[in-house]
Order: structure tokens, then C-alpha cells, then sequence
């Protein structure tokens, strides 16, 4: 399959997420919106790693297996922002009682 | 190196001390005392270019004068923040030592942002100097203007990541031989093919959304304002110019030879900052909201460094940062010891607390630019660095206005320091207030501050010579 293919879908899904994120107003669906804007991302270095792979060969494996490596570390990244967004989730709803972003106007006065 | 293993180690330490540590004031002093070692570390393999750690990185990092120099007054900024602000960290809550741990943790991501050589360093610098951030913004668990600030934060900052994380993919994809070293990025003289154009404008976008800069500066005064206000004045100042570090090398070694073609929308941005930092600072009655604004303003005029992107340039910005954090986080000490953070709230400190109103003027004059301060010449550097670039004159002359407009809404705070009398049914209250938490030694602090930037503005060779080791 070309490569395009990946290109669209990637981009596709990262439009999603951008436009969850714009207009949704609940936490944690803005939060799901942006892992997809993360996975669309891993989806695309994935797919541009096995691209150069067939482009330089095989003799230089590590340039394009380096990308995949990246997608690992997105991962963690993105695991250590879950847990840590969680937290301020949860305690935004002790206090409120609510996720609902559009309650966040008190420092707008 | 040194300054990258050991606050990572440091950090750790202040983490699992809080276990042992029995009286609340004494995760200041360990902290004090693993950051002066660590700026002594740092200074060292800056003389020496010797590490005490030979850690092959494989090319993944790189030291040089600029980096070093740069790490060391971001080290020198938060020790003198330690200092003046320590006894405002241990009043926010009951986990101190958790939070020095979480503001080595971000001094190990400035760290990596200012030495990344590849874009796998670059992103994972910037997440470690954001994630402690959303939680020390976040740490004041009650207050719902801390909550909400800390949602906000977290939701924009994990926004931009998505952005810069696909500018990162195409990046990779558009460069031929699939490598992720910020120099095999760059591309030869002629035009830039599509996919590493539209991997640059998103990073800049997300690049922007860290050291806020104009259309992606809306969430700024509202995480600063609701942040605890001894946090925000560590967000504004260090984390802030770790992240200019990091756009200026990025753009420097990746897009430096495309230079023309990507300038004039740093312009556009730079120009934007300015305009929309000064104005609206004008009309705040917050003083902690204003110096947000400001920040917005300062961190305009710490654009025209990438946009003029030469020598001049990198000694300004490191200029900048050590100028502009002197003055920040001195103005900040005091606003967190004043009673409420209106401006009104200011009138009559002349009279009351004169150290503290001198101070606080120097402060604000060096932010403004007023010659004899470090601002002034940090500010110059700027200007020079953009007209020695030798086009765009106009956004030198914009530049120049709102360093004018600015100086409004400084010297706001200093007419009702000195010429407003306090207000008669708050007179009282305040002074008592004031007195209780004022020491000696606080006050010797912001007067070693003020010196500081009184001698850096008449001698600023003593910071930018240090490049030249």
C-alpha cells in the first residue's frame, strides 16, 4: 500500500482530535481527543519508518527503526500524562462535582 | 551532564527525604544545598568541558558554551527563587518536600531542552519540564481557582504536544534519510518540500504554545493568575525561557539556512505578542494578572532572537533570561508578601516598607527597560541583534513603541508605591501584616537582587563572556 494511505488516516485522525477538542466540553472526552491526536502521530512514525526503511535499505536499518523506538517513548509519555490528568480530573470533581469545562470561569473576572 | 544526572538524582533525593525530614523548614535548606552544588558542578564542566559522568549519549545531547551558560543562569535563577520565595513554598501545603522534588524534575527538563540534538530529546525535555508543572500548578488542592488553572494548563499543554508530536512525524517523514538529528533536518538553500514545511509550522505552533506567544497566549493569564502565586513565579521565569532554549536551537540547527523563508511569520508572531501582551496588560487591575500580561510582552521581545537568529542574538537571549528572571522572580517575592494583589493594594509602601518599595522599583524599571539596568541592555541586545539582520525594520520601531507602552503600567505600581498614601481603614492591617513575614535577611536578599541587576546592566560582559569559554 502506498504510503499516502497512512499519510490520510493520520491526518484524518488528528483532525478528529483537533476538533474534539475544540468543541467537546466534558474533561475527560477532550482528554480521550487528545490520545488520539498522540496515536495519530504514532500511527504516522510508524508508517514513515517502514517508508524509509524500503527507501534506504537494508543496510542502514537503524535510521529507520528509530522512529519505532520513538513510538515506545510517546507511549510512556502518554501514560505519564493520563495518570497526571486523571488527578487534577478528580480533583476538579471533588470540589465541583462536575467535568464539564464550561464551570471554568471563575478566573475569568 | 553534570547538571542533567544530578537534578534528576537530587530530585529523587528531596523526594524520599520527605519521609524523613521532621520540620517543615528543612527541605528549603537540602534543596539550597543540592542546587549549589549543582550549579558548582555545572560551572566546572563549563570551564573544563569535562564531565564527571562519561555517559556515551551518542550524540543525542550536545555541551557547548551556549548550552552550559544558559543551564547555568536558569541553576543561579531558581536558587535565588529558593531563596527568596522558600518560606512561601512551604506555606502552600503540607507536601513540601514533594515540591522541591517536582521543581528539580522540571529543572532536569530545562536541562534536556537546552542540550537536546535530537528531536526525541527535545520532546521528551519539554514533557518533563510540563508534566510537574500541570501538578505544582494543581497544588493547592481547596482552591478552585488552582483547579481550575491546573485543568487548563494540563489540557492545553498536552494540546500542543499532540502538535508538535505530528510536526515531529513529518519531520521525519519529509527529511530522506529518516533520521531524527536536529541537523540532518536541515534542509540545503533552496525551497523547503512540503512535509518539512508543514512539520515546521506545527512545531512552531506548539513551540509557541509553551513560551506563549500571541495567538496561543489565551490560557496564560488565567493558569498564572490561578496558580499558587510562588509557582507562577517559577513558571514564568525559568520553564519560560527553557523553552525559548529550545526554540532558538531547534530553528538555529534545523531551519537556519531556510532562514528567509520562515522569518516573516516569526515576525507576524513576535509583532502580535508585543501588541496584544502590552494593551491588555494596561487595563488589569490584578497586579498578578498584569505581570502575566507582561510576561506575554517579555516573551514578544524574546522572539525577535529567533528572528533575527545570529550571535547578537544568542548572547541577547541568554541575556534576557538572566535579566528578565532576576527581575520577575524579585517582584513576584514581594507581591506574594503583600496583603492583596491589587494595585491599590500597593499604595503607601514607600512609606511602610522602604527597602521593599525601592526594590521593587528597580524590579519593575528593569522591566520596563530604563537604562542602567540589566533590561535596558538585554532589551538592547535584542533591538541590535534584529537590526543587524538587516530587514523588517518595522518590527524594530514596533518593538521600540511597546517597550514605551509598557513602562505605563510599570510605573502604575511605582506612583502608588510612593505617591498614593495607604488606604485609612486598611492601614492598619496592612503594616501588621507586612511586618510579621518581612526578615532581615529577606530584605538583604532583594537588595543583593537589585545590585545584581544594577551591575549586569552597566557590565553585561560578565554574563555573555561566558559564552566565549
Amino acid at each position: 500500500m502506498p504510503v499516502y494511505y497512512y499519510i490520510f488516516l493520520a491526518v484524518a485522525l488528528f483532525c478528529i482530535g483537533i476538533i474534539g477538542v475544540l468543541i467537546r466540553r466534558n474533561a475527560i472526552i477532550i482528554f480521550m481527543c487528545v490520545e488520539l491526536m498522540l496515536n495519530a502521530a504514532n500511527l504516522l512514525l510508524v508508517a514513515f519508518s517502514k517508508m524509509h526503511h524500503e527507501v534506504l535499505g537494508s543496510n542502514q536499518q537503524s535510521a529507520a527503526g528509530d522512529a519505532q523506538i520513538f513510538v515506545f517513548f510517546i507511549m510512556v509519555v502518554a501514560a505519564a500524562e493520563v495518570t497526571v490528568g486523571l488527578a487534577i480530573i478528580v480533583m476538579l470533581y471533588r470540589n465541583t462535582h462536575s467535568v464539564d469545562v464550561n464551570f471554568l470561569n471563575r478566573l475569568k473576572n | 551532564m553534570n547538571a542533567i544526572i544530578l537534578t534528576a538524582v537530587w530530585g529523587i533525593v528531596m523526594m524520599f527525604g520527605g519521609v524523613f525530614f521532621k520540620s517543615k523548614a528543612t527541605p528549603k535548606y537540602w534543596a539550597i544545598a543540592g542546587l549549589t552544588l549543582i550549579i558548582i558542578a555545572n560551572c566546572l564542566e563549563l570551564r573544563s568541558g569535562e564531565p564527571f559522568f562519561n555517559v556515551d549519549v551518542k550524540y543525542m545531547l550536545s555541551f557547548n558554551s551556549f548550552n552550559l551558560t544558559f543551564i547555568t543562569v536558569a541553576l543561579a535563577s531558581t536558587l535565588l527563587f529558593f531563596l527568596l520565595s522558600g518560606r512561601d513554598i512551604e506555606k502552600v501545603g503540607a507536601n513540601v518536600s514533594e515540591y522541591f522534588a517536582l521543581i528539580f524534575f522540571v529543572l532536569c527538563g530545562v536541562c534536556l531542552a537546552a542540550t537536546f540534538n535530537t528531536l526525541l530529546i527535545l520532546f521528551l525535555g519539554i514533557e518533563i519540564m510540563s508534566i510537574p508543572l500541570y501538578i505544582l500548578t494543581g497544588s493547592d488542592k481547596r482552591n478552585l481557582k488552582s483547579n481550575e488553572a491546573s485543568l487548563k494548563y494540563f489540557l492545553m499543554g498536552v494540546f500542543s504536544t499532540g502538535i508538535m508530536l505530528m510536526g515531529i512525524a513529518f519531520l521525519y517523514g519529509g527529511n530522506s534519510e529518516g533520521s531524527f538529528f536536529i541537523n540532518n533536518i536541515n534542509v540545503g538553500d533552496g525551497k523547503m518540500p512540503a512535509m518539512i514545511a508543514i512539520g515546521m509550522v506545527f512545531i512552531m505552533i506548539a513551540m509557541s504554545f509553551k513560551v506563549s506567544a500571541a495567538p496561543f497566549h489565551f490560557w496564560t493569564p488565567d493558569v498564572y493568575d490561578g496558580a499558587p502565586t510562588v509557582f507562577t513565579s517559577f513558571m514564568a521565569t525559568i520553564v519560560k525561557v527553557g523553552g525559548f532554549i529550545a526554540f532558538i536551537r531547534l530553528f538555529e540547527n534545523s531551519f537556519g539556512k531556510v532562514h528567509g523563508q520562515w522569518q516573516v511569520l516569526i515576525a507576524i508572531i513576535a509583532a502580535a505578542t508585543l501588541f496584544i501582551g502590552n494593551l491588555t496588560a494596561v487595563f488589569q487591575q490584578s497586579v498578578k494578572r498584569m505581570l502575566a500580561y507582561s510576561s506575554i510582552a517579555q516573551a514578544g521581545f524574546m522572539l525577535l532572537a529567533i528572528f533575527a537568529l545570529n550571535d547578537t542574538a544568542k548572547e541577547g537571549l541568554i541575556l534576557y533570561s538572566a535579566a528578565y528572571s532576576l527581575a520577575t522572580i524579585g517582584i513576584f517575592a514581594i507581591l506574594i508578601k503583600m496583603p492583596d494583589y491589587t494595585i491599590q493594594g500597593f499604595n503607601g509602601l514607600g512609606k511602610q516598607q522602604p527597602v521593599l518599595a525601592v526594590t521593587a522599583t528597580v524590579f519593575l524599571l528593569s522591566l520596563t527597560g530604563i537604562p542602567l539596568t540589566a533590561g535596558f541592555q538585554s532589551k538592547l541586545f535584542m533591538l541590535m541583534a534584529a537590526l543587524r539582520y538587516g530587514k523588517q525594520y518595522w518590527l524594530v520601531l514596533f518593538a521600540v513603541l511597546c517597550a514605551a507602552v509598557s513602562a505605563y503600567y510599570y510605573f502604575k505600581i511605582i506612583q502608588a508605591m510612593f505617591f498614593k498614601d495607604a488606604d485609612q481603614h486598611l492601614g492598619e492591617n496592612t503594616s501588621t501584616a507586612l511586618g510579621n513575614d518581612i526578615t532581615p535577611a529577606f530584605k538583604l536578599l532583594l537588595m543583593i537582587t537589585a545590585l545584581l541587576i544594577i551591575v549586569l546592566g552597566v557590565f553585561p560582559s560578565l554574563v555573555t563572556d561566558w559564552l566565549h569559554y
